[in-house]
This record gives C-alpha cells, sequence and structure tokens, in this order.
C-alpha cells in the first residue's frame, strides 16, 4: 500500500467527513470500549439527515486525561470542538465553558431524564449538559465456572473472596496457572477513586466528604473496607491491577483469565460479542455488599454532551447534542453496546431489557447509586487524588489502610478549610 | 605608535567582526526568546500568582505562597527523590554500558557499519511510542517478559512490572537504559575515533594489558567527552515527564518533579502552585548543572582555547 494511500486511511479514521454540506461540527466522544464507533454512527446518522459534516476528535482513554486536554483548550477559548462529551463529575469544572441548553429544553423535555443527572448538571441555575448514557458499577462474574464449583454468585465482599480462591484452587490445580479472582480499576487514577467509594460505602464507611462538606475517610468502617481489599492482593487479586483502567481490566477477564470483574456497563455486550472468548460464560450483578449490614452500592458514573461557549455554531451543535440525547438514538446505543439510557422511559423499553437482562434491576440501582463527592466543586480532582494515592499505597503494601487514610484525612481537612471548600 | 595604530587596527576589524556575529546571531536569539524566555518568563511569573486555569484574569499576586505550598507537600519531595535517584541511576548504566558498546564498536569487523546504524534505532522511536511498547512487554498477563522469565525458570509467577512502585521505578530506568544508551555509545565512539594509534602502541610495547591501556590512557582521553555526554543526559533525566507517565500513570509514589507540575497545572488546575513547582524544578536543574560543571571540571568552551 503506498504511504499516500495508507496516511489518507488514518486520516479517514481519525476525522470522518459524513457528507460535503454547509458546515462542519467536531465532536469529542470517548474512546473506551466501542464508544468511539457508536459516537460515530450516531454523529453520521445526523450527518446525513440534516446535511452537515460530524469530525469526531480522538481524546484518551484516561478520563483525568481527557478532562486536561478540554480543559487547556477551553481555558485558550479553543474553538476546535463544537460538542464536549463530560463526565458526571465536571459540570462544577467546565460548566462555565459551555452554554446554558434550558432555552433550548423545554420543560416538559428535560422531565424525561433523570431528575439527579439534570440536578448534577445544572451550574447556578444553567443547564451546561444534557445526560447521555448513565452508569454504575458491577461486579462481572463467570457463570461456568461458578457451576462448576457449585457456588453461588457472591453477596458480599467476604464471600467473593471465599468463591475466588475455591475456583482458583480448582483451577490451578487442573493446570490453568493464568486464571486470577478477581480484576478491577486500580491504577492511581479516577476510576480508582470510584472502587473505593463502593468498597467504603459499602462497608458503611460513608462517602469521604459527607453532603455538608465535612471529611469523613477516616473512619473505622472506611479502614475496614479497605484493608479487606488489600488483603486480597497476590492471592485473589493480582498484582497487576495495580496498574489497570476499564480496558485493562475488561482484557484480563474478557480473555477468560478472571472469576470476578468490577466494570461499568459497557462491558456487558463486549463480553458477549462474538468474537469474545468467555461469550455466554458471562453473569452480571449489582456489586457485594460489605458483610452481612452492609449495603450493596455502585458509583453513580455517566457522561453527558454539552455544547461550547466558543463554538462558532452553537445552534447546530445543540441540534447534534438534542440528535445524539434522542429516544431513538439512546435505544439504539442499548441494544448495540448496552450504554444505559439517560431517559427514565427507556427501562420499560422490552427490547432494551431483553438485550440488557440487568438493565431492569439497574434503574433502581442508579437509584440507589452513589455519588462521588462533588460538594467539594473545583477542587474535586485534588479530592480525589488524595483518595486515590492513599489507597493505591495501601493495596501496594506500603503503609496500612489506617495509616494512609489517616494521612490523606489530614490533607483534605487542611484543603476543605473546614468544610467550606 | 605602530603597536597603538596596530592594535587600534585589529579592535576595528574585531569590532566589526562582533557586530557581524551578533547580526548573524540576532534570528536564533530572538527565536529562543519566543520560544523558551517567554514561556519561561510567563511561568515564573504565574508562581508568584495564585492563578487559575479556569479564569487567568483573577489571578492576584500572593508572594512566595505558592513556592510554600509546594515545599511543605510530602508529595513533591517524594517527586524530587524519585527523580533524582532516576537521573543518577540511569546515567550511570548508560555511561557505563554505552562505552562498552562504544569499545566494541571501535573495533574493526565484518558490517560494523550495518551494527553502528542499528544501535541508533532505539534513539531514534520518540519516547512515548517505546514507553508504549514497553508497557504491553510488560504486562503482567500476557505481557511477553513475564513469559520469557516464567518459561526460563527465573519467576515462578508473573510479576507486575509497572503497578508495584518498587518494580515500576525499575521498569522506567530499564526503558530509559535501553532508549539512551545508543547515545551514549555514538558520542563516546567519536570521541575514541580521535585518540591517537600510536600511544597504545607504545603502551603494547612497554606490555600494558588491554585492561591497563584501557584505565590509564582510554579513560583519561575520553574523560572530557563522557563529562559532557553525561551531562546532557542528566539534563534530559531530571527533566523526565513521557516515560514515567505513560508507564506508571500518574500515583503519587511514582512522579517525576516534571509529573507533580504537570498535575497541579492541568489536573488541579492550580496554575500558580503548578508553575512554582515547574520553578524549583528549573533551579535545581541549574543547581545540580553548576555542581557538576565545578566538580567534574568539565569545560564547555573546548577549542576556544
Amino acid at each position: 500500500m503506498s504511504m499516500v494511500r495508507m496516511g489518507r486511511m488514518l486520516a479517514l479514521m481519525l476525522f470522518v467527513p459524513v457528507a460535503a454540506g454547509a458546515a462542519r461540527l467536531n465532536i469529542a466522544c470517548g474512546s473506551v470500549g466501542q464508544e468511539q464507533e457508536l459516537c460515530r454512527q450516531g454523529a453520521e446518522a445526523w450527518a446525513r439527515q440534516t446535511g452537515n459534516e460530524v469530525s469526531l476528535v480522538s481524546v484518551p482513554t484516561d478520563a483525568g486525561q481527557q478532562l486536561t486536554m478540554f480543559q487547556q483548550l477551553l481555558a485558550a477559548g479553543g474553538s476546535d470542538i463544537d460538542v464536549f462529551r463530560i463526565d458526571v463529575v465536571w459540570p462544577g469544572i467546565v460548566g462555565p465553558f459551555f452554554i446554558d441548553l434550558r432555552p433550548y429544553f423545554p420543560e416538559a423535555e428535560r422531565a424525561a431524564f433523570f431528575p439527579a443527572l439534570m440536578r448534577n448538571n445544572t451550574v447556578d441555575g444553567r443547564l451546561v449538559a444534557i445526560p447521555w448514557f448513565v452508569d454504575a458499577g458491577l461486579l462481572y462474574y463467570r457463570k461456568d465456572l461458578l457451576e462448576k464449583y457449585q457456588q453461588r454468585p457472591p453477596d458480599t465482599w467476604q464471600a467473593l473472596a471465599r468463591t475466588a480462591k475455591g475456583v482458583l484452587e480448582g483451577e490451578h490445580r487442573a493446570g490453568q496457572v493464568r486464571l486470577t479472582g478477581f480484576v478491577f480499576q486500580g491504577k492511581a487514577y479516577e476510576g480508582l477513586t470510584c472502587n473505593a467509594l463502593e468498597w467504603v460505602d459499602s462497608f458503611g464507611g460513608g462517602t469521604f466528604v459527607d453532603a455538608q462538606g465535612q471529611v469523613t475517610l477516616d473512619n473505622p468502617r472506611a479502614v475496614e473496607a479497605v484493608s479487606f481489599i488489600a488483603s486480597l492482593m497476590g492471592n485473589v487479586v493480582p498484582p497487576g491491577v495495580l496498574s489497570y483502567e476499564e480496558e485493562g481490566a475488561r482484557g484480563v477477564f474478557q480473555s477468560g483469565n478472571a472469576v470476578f470483574m468490577r466494570n461499568w456497563p459497557y462491558a456487558w455486550a463486549l463480553a458477549n460479542s462474538a468474537e469474545s472468548p468467555v461469550r455466554g460464560k458471562v453473569g452480571v450483578m449489582a456489586l457485594p455488599r460489605g458483610g452481612p449490614e452492609g449495603r450493596s452500592v455502585g458509583t453513580l458514573g455517566g457522561w453527558q454532551l454539552g455544547v461550547s461557549r466558543f463554538s462558532t455554531q452553537p445552534e447546530l451543535a445543540v441540534q447534534l447534542v438534542k440528535f445524539l440525547t434522542s429516544a431513538e438514538e439512546q435505544k439504539r446505543r442499548a441494544l448495540v453496546a448496552s450504554f444505559n439510557p439517560t431517559r427514565v422511559a427507556l427501562y420499560r423499553d422490552p427490547d432494551i431489557l431483553r438485550a440488557n437482562p440487568f438493565m431492569g434491576s439497574l434503574a433502581e440501582t442508579f437509584a440507589n447509586a452513589v455519588a462521588r463527592p462533588t460538594v467539594t466543586g473545583a477542587k474535586y480532582n485534588q479530592v480525589s487524588a488524595d483518595i486515590r494515592n492513599a489507597v493505591h499505597a495501601t493495596l501496594s503494601g506500603r503503609g496500612s489502610a489506617q495509616e494512609n487514610l489517616r494521612k490523606a484525612q489530614q490533607k483534605l481537612v487542611r484543603l476543605s478549610r473546614g468544610g467550606r471548600w | 605608535m605602530v603597536t597603538a595604530s596596530h592594535r587600534g587596527g585589529a579592535s576595528v576589524l574585531a569590532r566589526q567582526r562582533a557586530r557581524a556575529a551578533w547580526v548573524f546571531l540576532l534570528p536564533t536569539l530572538v527565536g529562543i526568546a519566543l520560544v523558551a524566555g517567554w514561556p519561561l518568563a510567563r511561568t515564573v511569573g504565574f508562581s508568584f500568582t495564585d492563578a487559575r486555569l479556569t479564569d487567568l484574569s483573577a489571578a492576584r499576586f500572593v508572594g512566595l505562597e505558592s513556592f510554600l505550598s509546594v515545599l511543605e507537600d510530602p508529595d513533591w519531595w517524594t517527586a524530587v527523590w524519585t527523580t533524582v535517584r532516576f537521573a543518577l541511576v540511569s546515567v550511570l548504566l548508560e555511561s557505563v554500558l554505552g562505552m562498552g558498546i562504544a569499545l566494541v564498536l571501535h573495533r574493526r569487523f565484518a558490517g560494523r557499519g550495518l551494527v553502528r546504524a542499528a544501535v541508533l534505532v532505539p534513539w531514534a522511536i520518540p519516547t512515548v511510542v517505546s514507553a508504549k511498547m514497553w508497557a504491553w512487554m510488560f504486562h503482567d498477563v500476557y505481557g511477553v517478559i513475564n513469559a520469557v522469565l516464567l518459561r526460563l525458570g527465573l519467576l515462578s509467577e508473573p510479576l507486575a512490572w509497572t503497578a508495584e512502585p518498587s518494580l515500576a521505578f525499575w521498569a522506567v530506568v530499564m526503558v530509559d537504559v535501553w532508549k539512551a544508551t545508543p547515545f551514549m555509545a555514538l558520542l563516546l565512539l567519536a570521541a575514541l575515533q580521535l585518540l591517537p594509534e600510536d600511544v597504545y602502541e607504545a603502551a603494547r610495547l612497554d606490555g600494558a594489558g588491554p585492561l591497563l591501556a584501557f584505565f590509564r590512557i582510554t579513560l583519561p582521553l575520553v574523560k572530557g567527552p563522557l563529562m559532557v555526554a553525561a551531562l546532557f543526559r542528566l539534563l534530559d533525566a531530571l527533566r523526565v515527564f513521557d516515560v514515567f507517565y505513560v508507564l506508571t500513570g500518574g500515583g503519587s509514589e511514582t512522579q517525576p518533579m516534571a509529573g507533580y507540575a504537570r498535575q497541579w497545572m492541568f489536573e488541579f488546575q492550580e496554575l500558580g502552585v503548578g508553575s512554582a513547582a515547574a520553578t524549583l524544578l528549573v533551579l535545581l536543574i541549574a543547581l545540580l548543572t553548576a555542581v557538576y560543571l565545578v566538580l567534574g571540571r568539565v569545560r564547555l568552551d573546548v577549542g576556544e582555547s
């Protein structure tokens, strides 16, 4: 193949000109799993309908790196990207750079979305983004292996550890030496904060910072939760998780090398795709409780679409957002790639429930999902960094949970200026 | 009288030459001022303010407050220690290995030209690309390094090379050594080729073995170029960012100083504090360079006199 043709193909992969039309929009959507492809299809469909052009901008997979890239672009007043896909914890950080969408979405239309998400996306009375899909942490497990060893899906973290140990013992003896027990997102990045929140809150240890802004990180239940997961390192949990993001964990689980995995719902469609080695062998359920008195907790995640204040075609960009968050498009995304709709009515759609058996119960999980402490406002990233560093240090055997959480607590208290943030 | 007029004439010529030199240098100086001087000055300027990335116009002068908050942060000192340790260890390894490779390449053998070119390949690959490549090779479940070590019986179970902070440090050093040793080897090879052959012949006649010849003749003669090459690498290593970022990804235990500055500037949006960290990094590099030049008695203006 000639260099020119290769170059042209590369360019096509990065920027997808759809139809020669009047206007051209740039959208930055995700690149984890099938997201890029799904986004491209949706944007293309809109472009065909309206006779415009849409280009996809490639973004890093790590959400923190994405935010960094967006921040630099927006702080410089750049108009390179019209529509941004933003994380559920970002409205407070990037909100000032986005236009108010309330005039474009009348009351009746706003009511169709999960109210909690709409509240989350409203900053100082301005609706800065429309919920696109919603997430919560889930537990994936190998149905076939659990059946083989006559184990039931675990409802507590302790049961998960026992079950994993039993399965590993048997499989290792049978020569499956690469099999590990439980993988999750353990790299020191935002994903670890989400995992840690699930462990701590499921043990009754609170949400790091309470609704009033007081730091609650250092408490006996939180220490118990982090200590428990740390005790699994090296026997149930492979040390490699300390460098895994979402896709790192999915790679191990989907290649058949793990019994349990904590991940977001997007992994369901991929684990059951035609080329997946574990196709048809996977079960999915809510995350375990932290012991008999604990509760089952999934961290609330999800992504929204907002329009940049610096966009040269804001009206058109809003149209694209409307199209991508419409009921039809959200249904398509749920069927093809198990993205959870943000419109309440879709959770009663029989087609969606058939393709994603777990989604019916997820509507409830979203109601119970625990939000990250966004009361910390623009300082959220610092809060998250201190928490995940403390947890990462504990998991990698540097200091006890008690010491590390106490140190992080002190840092956060200083940062919070007495809970005022 | 003659001497005076002669001197006067020479100084006119010298002045003309100096003026011409400045004229020719001017575009370069303007270029450096624009692309290096201005950003540096702005960074230093920001480090005395409480600037936030979201709204630069609201920045206020706060004196040394940002510097103090960096110096009080234990994470900063972890980063300093990580960076200095990384720079010393990797430059030492690169110098020793580079010298070994240069000595081999200095000998005459068939296909020497090809080998010399091939050795440079790691240096030619962009760091981000090679670091990502190594990240896959280091992977704990499907990485080739674990597979080979397990097959050879050197490991009983796979190691998480980039995950555990103690291992991750050495993984980063390994990638840096792999990448920068060729550079070192090439500079040393150039130095070796300038050495006079007759000195070695005389040494041989006096009955000196190859080891003695290396330590008594080669090493003292290439000391100057070796120190300069090591200095280049040291400066590079102290401002390291990409290898760490790709391989270990931001945990506070495996973060170089440049990573710390990036995190505060962009992830936390505290441009003031981040700039203070970046300024401290520049000062530290300047300080270490000065110490190195004085202690090593390295001259950078060789050829002038």
